[in-house]
């Protein structure tokens, strides 16, 4: 069952990304005043507001950890922040890529893409110290409350750019209150978000299963050294 | 009040050992004195710049050596089963954090209060004009650096490499705290008033201890106990 949700998702995801591509690279103009780089926001934007979202989803997988004591739901957390971190990071390479081009430097030491390194920063810590525990339980529970301290810091990084004074574009999108993109310009946007979840959706699918299987081996393995 | 009282207790028993052993003390303020040093050589300590990064250099300086401190916070009790025989008393793992953070707290302050004189030695720095402010400012941002630096204190006092986890965690979660007290020093200490747009920083270091105070203090119960 679990394999041709995998299977779907997978498919449904390529096949969306494949169009979008298409609308993205062969029909949508270039933009008036950044020229072609501004694709790059296609892919930016919504990897960036897509692992958010999976970091924000992974923070209540572990407080329902927290409540219910299954480890189930700690492990979906933990597969969730790793695809989260992998798109968080292209997120900010294509962030760099845009500012290579637009602002001449690939780092800009602005609050808002300093803050998003200092999150990047702290879930390689939960990756390091999920690794340095043994005990399920106990590193179920540490991890849980490094992912609720971790979210906080990621409101700070979702309002920073209200709160400080930012190099980083404002809002562009109508929805926040930016002054909108042109007309057929912002529809590939949200396609894009919707083709991106279904991808991560589906990753966090085969990274669970990875996990199961991978608990399963070492169950195996402690019961054949106990003979 | 006997949530207080018996964290203060902790805080006492630990202030109390601190005093007597004086081993985190020593070694902050030798390790703080060094970076003072080794600073010295990256840069020109005359030049007026250092004026305008010498809060940041300080921060530094404190969290560095503050680190040693909160390594020490809940290590000490590994020593004959202390931690298990603290979690057993009737004291709630609030009241054992807190006190553990009224400890680390004054035991760090003790250290900056000891680095200040130093460092205006060293560096030639003139902070007499705002030296209240700059006070209020060490209280706040040392307060967020000991708050989420005794949680992590917790977390990591039974892992595998305590020493590599506790400052590659911590760092990164003190990162608005330190901001916040950075922006705030390098102002005062080059002798300006604090303009409108600094009054942001001040918010975000109050912000930073009253959240994370509460949610350590919610937390710690599940990091201790379970």
């Amino acid at each position: 069952m679990r394999t041709k949700l995998i299977v779907l998702l997978s498919a449904l995801a390529g096949g969306l990304l494949i169009w979008n591509l298409h609308t993205i690279f062969l029909r949508v103009p270039d933009e008036a005043s950044q020229g072609a780089v501004f694709r790059v926001f296609y892919f930016h934007f919504p990897s960036a507001v897509t692992s958010f979202t999976l970091f924000f989803v992974a923070m209540f997988s572990a407080l329902v950890y927290l409540r219910t004591r299954d480890l189930r739901f700690d492990a979906a957390a933990a597969a969730i922040n790793e695809v989260a971190f992998a798109f968080a990071t292209i997120t900010l390479i294509t962030g760099m890529i845009w500012g290579r081009i637009i602002w001449g430097i690939w780092w800009a030491w602005d609050p808002r893409i300093t803050s998003y390194f200092i999150c990047l920063l702290m879930y390689f810590g939960y990756f390091m110290m999920r690794r340095a525990v043994d005990e399920p339980h106990r590193r179920a529970r540490l991890s849980a409350v490094l992912s609720i301290l971790a979210s906080v810091d990621i409101v700070i990084v979702w309002k920073s750019i209200e709160w400080f004074r930012t190099q980083h574009p404002g809002p562009v999108l109508e929805i926040r209150g930016g002054g909108g993109m042109a007309p057929g310009m912002e529809a590939p946007l949200f396609w894009n978000c919707v083709a991106l979840l279904l991808l991560e959706t589906s990753l966090v699918l085969v990274r669970m299963r990875q996990q199961s299987i991978q608990g399963e081996i070492e169950s195996l393995r402690r019961y054949v050294h106990a003979f | 009040m006997s949530f207080l009282r018996q964290a203060w207790a902790v805080a006492a028993k630990d202030l109390r050992s601190e005093i007597r052993s004086k081993e985190s003390i020593n070694a902050s303020v030798a390790f703080a004195l060094v970076i003072l040093l080794l600073f010295s050589f990256a840069f020109d300590p005359t030049s007026d710049q250092v004026r305008e990064i010498a809060g940041g250099l300080l921060w530094l300086v404190f969290a560095f050596a503050g680190t040693l401190i909160l390594n020490r916070s809940f290590a000490r009790e590994l020593v004959n089963d202390c931690l298990d025989a603290l979690l057993a008393s009737p004291v709630s793992g609030a009241q054992l954090f807190l006190g553990k953070v009224i400890a680390n707290f004054l035991i760090l302050l003790a250290v900056e209060l000891a680095c200040l004189p130093v460092f205006t030695i060293f560096y030639n720095v003139h902070w007499t004009q705002s030296i209240w402010l700059l006070f209020v400012v060490m209280l706040l941002g040392n307060w967020g650096l000991t708050v989420i630096g005794t949680l992590f204190s917790a977390m990591t006092v039974n892992l595998r490499l305590r020493e590599l986890m506790l400052p590659m965690l911590v760092y990164p979660m003190m990162i608005p705290a330190l901001m916040g007290a950075i922006q705030l020093s390098s102002v005062l200490v080059s002798g300006e008033p604090l303009a409108a747009d600094n009054q942001i920083w001040f918010r975000v270091l109050v912000a930073f201890d009253v959240i994370f105070t509460l949610l350590s203090l919610a937390l710690v119960e599940t990091v201790l106990v379970g």
